[in-house]
């Protein structure tokens, strides 16, 4: 995929399908999500992040997802993103700098909590693969409970 | 009759080697607990290097109650009660910042120093005599090394005699420090848990759970890795994650140690924290702070979990420290902070942030299946069949009122903090 709305999109729609294998396939091998713990958080490695992950963890997490042991996915969550339409913020050399808004809410048995959220998608390469997806929550400094699948 | 006034009552609750589901789940056991435990003893109020300059203040909740942290102008630190003497507003409300000389409540410009003492008042001539002596209450305060603990009860139990030998982990992980000096550092994790408070508190030096209830992280974690060749370098995220998959073995072989009051930690012999790649340029700069033979003694000493019961347990191995602020019989707020140790280099801040994303945040694989569990004794502990809950794992009638070191699986410190418990719960 080479437009980089499309890209943003197909991403989101393949995490509320839960093909995380396909949506792992999406990230260059230098890779990161990253999710701050504090707004305007200058940097992942010197600050808290609620999660800072590169390809090995964020494998980590689905292989997870898919052990009879992954205790706390029994039920298992369920998620939802409502995208804004994603807005190009920054185009040069095929790096593609990408902002949207979106409402996530993820659900797990009666549970359901529901996110304000912006992500950032630096985009690289031909087919485009994600080097950063940053996501910006609203609250990320607020007390927050369990949030077991992909903002 | 409730529990508040029957205190046989609440001491049945605890026998030697099991306690009440009460204790987990009882709304008037909770307010009495705020009352009495945590008002009785020493509560972890934040560190010193989070209000540096005077005036700099931090607000948080002690025993349900609200308190400013603050630096005096004389450079001492004072915990205050955050209720204006007048109507009982905040008189700050910012989670920190600095106040400046006094604190002015936004309401009618009662004033105060920063010791607590009231300033001015408008128009003072209108209220009756002995206003003036009006203030914001000043608690009993120790910072021990940075660490600042309040008693909120005008009389009980001294600091040192309260910790006692337990402090010998704050001073580890201080000492871990070129300079012997600590700094939080990268902000703060806050996860919100679902559950009593004793059972984060409990879990912490629970040596049975971590290959049963993280097998899905970091039993998936090692797996990962086995596939790699083997002369690849081993993330630090790898590094941290799979030895919580270690066996029964090695947990039983790390040993754990109790002392009076509560308090009390594993990884007596080693830890989960052992086998961590070295850093050369930190060891270089231990040796000379401190001479060959200390530097190896302090960076030799990696306990596990060191719990200052109730509020506050640390890893001076890995840097990072988890606060337990209850806030209902079935709801608590865990607070993770990281610490750069002075004259340490950048990547020891790097791993103690590494190591607290992946186990302690909201998002953590490790701390889902954890909390899932807690959630889990919460429901289950409705149960009315069974009123107890069992804690009999190697325990010993000779175990009470000293220091302990006995095998990493015993239950030990779960009857050790309930005993503490029952002390100031019950006197």
């Amino acid at each position: 995929m080479t437009d980089p709305i499309q890209f943003v999109i197909r991403e989101a729609r393949l995490l509320d399908e839960k093909r995380f294998d396909e949506w792992y396939e999406l990230f260059a091998e230098d890779g990161h999500y990253w999710v701050p713990a504090s707004p305007d958080q200058p940097d992942p490695l010197n600050h808290n992040s609620l999660a800072y992950e590169d390809k090995l963890l964020l494998k980590l997490r689905i292989e997870r997802l898919k052990q009879p042991t992954a205790y706390s996915q029994k039920p298992a969550s369920r998620c939802h993103h409502l995208l804004q339409t994603p807005e190009i913020e920054k185009a040069a050399k095929g790096e593609f700098l990408v902002r949207t808004s979106f409402i996530y809410t993820e659900t797990r048995g009666d549970d359901s909590q529901r996110y304000a959220a912006v992500a950032w998608h630096t985009l690289v390469g031909d087919p485009l693969r994600i080097r950063l997806k940053r996501v910006d929550l609203l609250n990320c400094d607020a007390a927050l409970p369990s949030i077991q699948l992909f903002l | 009759m409730g529990y508040r006034e029957d205190a046989g009552a609440l001491k049945r609750l605890v026998q030697a080697d099991r306690v009440h589901r009460d204790v987990y789940t009882d709304d008037e056991v909770f307010q009495l607990e705020m009352e009495r435990l945590w008002s009785r003893t020493w509560i972890y109020a934040g560190h010193a290097s989070q209000i540096p300059h005077p005036g700099d203040f931090l607000t948080l909740d002690i025993a349900a109650q609200p308190v400013i942290a603050v630096r005096h102008t004389d450079n001492s630190i004072r915990v205050l009660l955050n209720r204006c003497a007048h109507k009982g507003t905040k008189v700050v409300y910012a989670p920190s910042g600095n106040a400046g000389k006094t604190f002015r409540c936004p309401y009618h410009a009662w004033t105060y120093r920063t010791d607590g003492s009231l300033l001015q008042i408008p128009l003072k001539e209108g209220y009756g005599p002995g206003v003036e002596h009006s203030g914001l209450v000043s608690l009993k305060t120790e910072a021990y090394r940075g660490f600042i603990f309040v008693r909120i009860a005008k009389d009980g139990i001294g600091f040192r005699d309260y910790f006692g030998d337990s402090l010998s982990s704050i001073d580890n992980l201080a000492d871990r420090s070129p300079e012997g000096e600590l700094e939080i550092a990268g902000g703060v994790l806050r996860y919100l848990h679902n559950c009593n408070w004793k059972m984060f508190v409990e879990n912490l030096n629970d040596t049975m759970h971590p290959m049963i209830a993280h097998a899905s992280s970091a039993g998936t974690a090692k797996k990962l890795w086995a596939d790699k060749p083997a002369d690849m370098p081993k993330p630090m995220s790898i590094e941290q994650i799979a030895p919580f998959a270690s066996d029964y073995k090695f947990f039983d072989d790390m040993g754990v140690k109790v002392y009076p009051h509560g308090h009390g930690f594993s990884g007596v012999n080693f830890s989960i924290h052992s086998a961590y790649s070295s850093v050369p340029e930190y060891e270089a700069a231990m040796k000379k702070a401190y001479g060959e033979e200390r530097a190896k003694q302090i960076l030799g000493t990696v306990r596990h979990n060191t719990v200052y019961y109730p509020s506050l347990t640390i890893k001076g191995a890995i840097q990072s420290i988890r606060i337990a602020r209850p806030l209902a019989a079935d709801k608590t707020l865990i607070e993770s902070y990281t610490f750069r140790l002075k004259g340490a280099p950048d990547v020891l801040l790097q791993r103690t942030i590494t190591y607290n994303r992946l186990i302690n945040s909201p998002m953590s694989v490790v701390g889902h299946d954890d909390l899932h569990c807690y959630r889990s004794i919460q429901e289950g502990l409705a149960a009315q069949a069974n009123d107890w809950v069992d804690l009999q794992r190697n325990f010993d009638v000779s175990e009470t009122g000293k220091e302990v070191t006995a095998n990493g699986t015993s239950e030990i410190s779960m009857r050790n903090q309930f005993r503490a418990w029952a002390e100031f719960m019950a006197p």
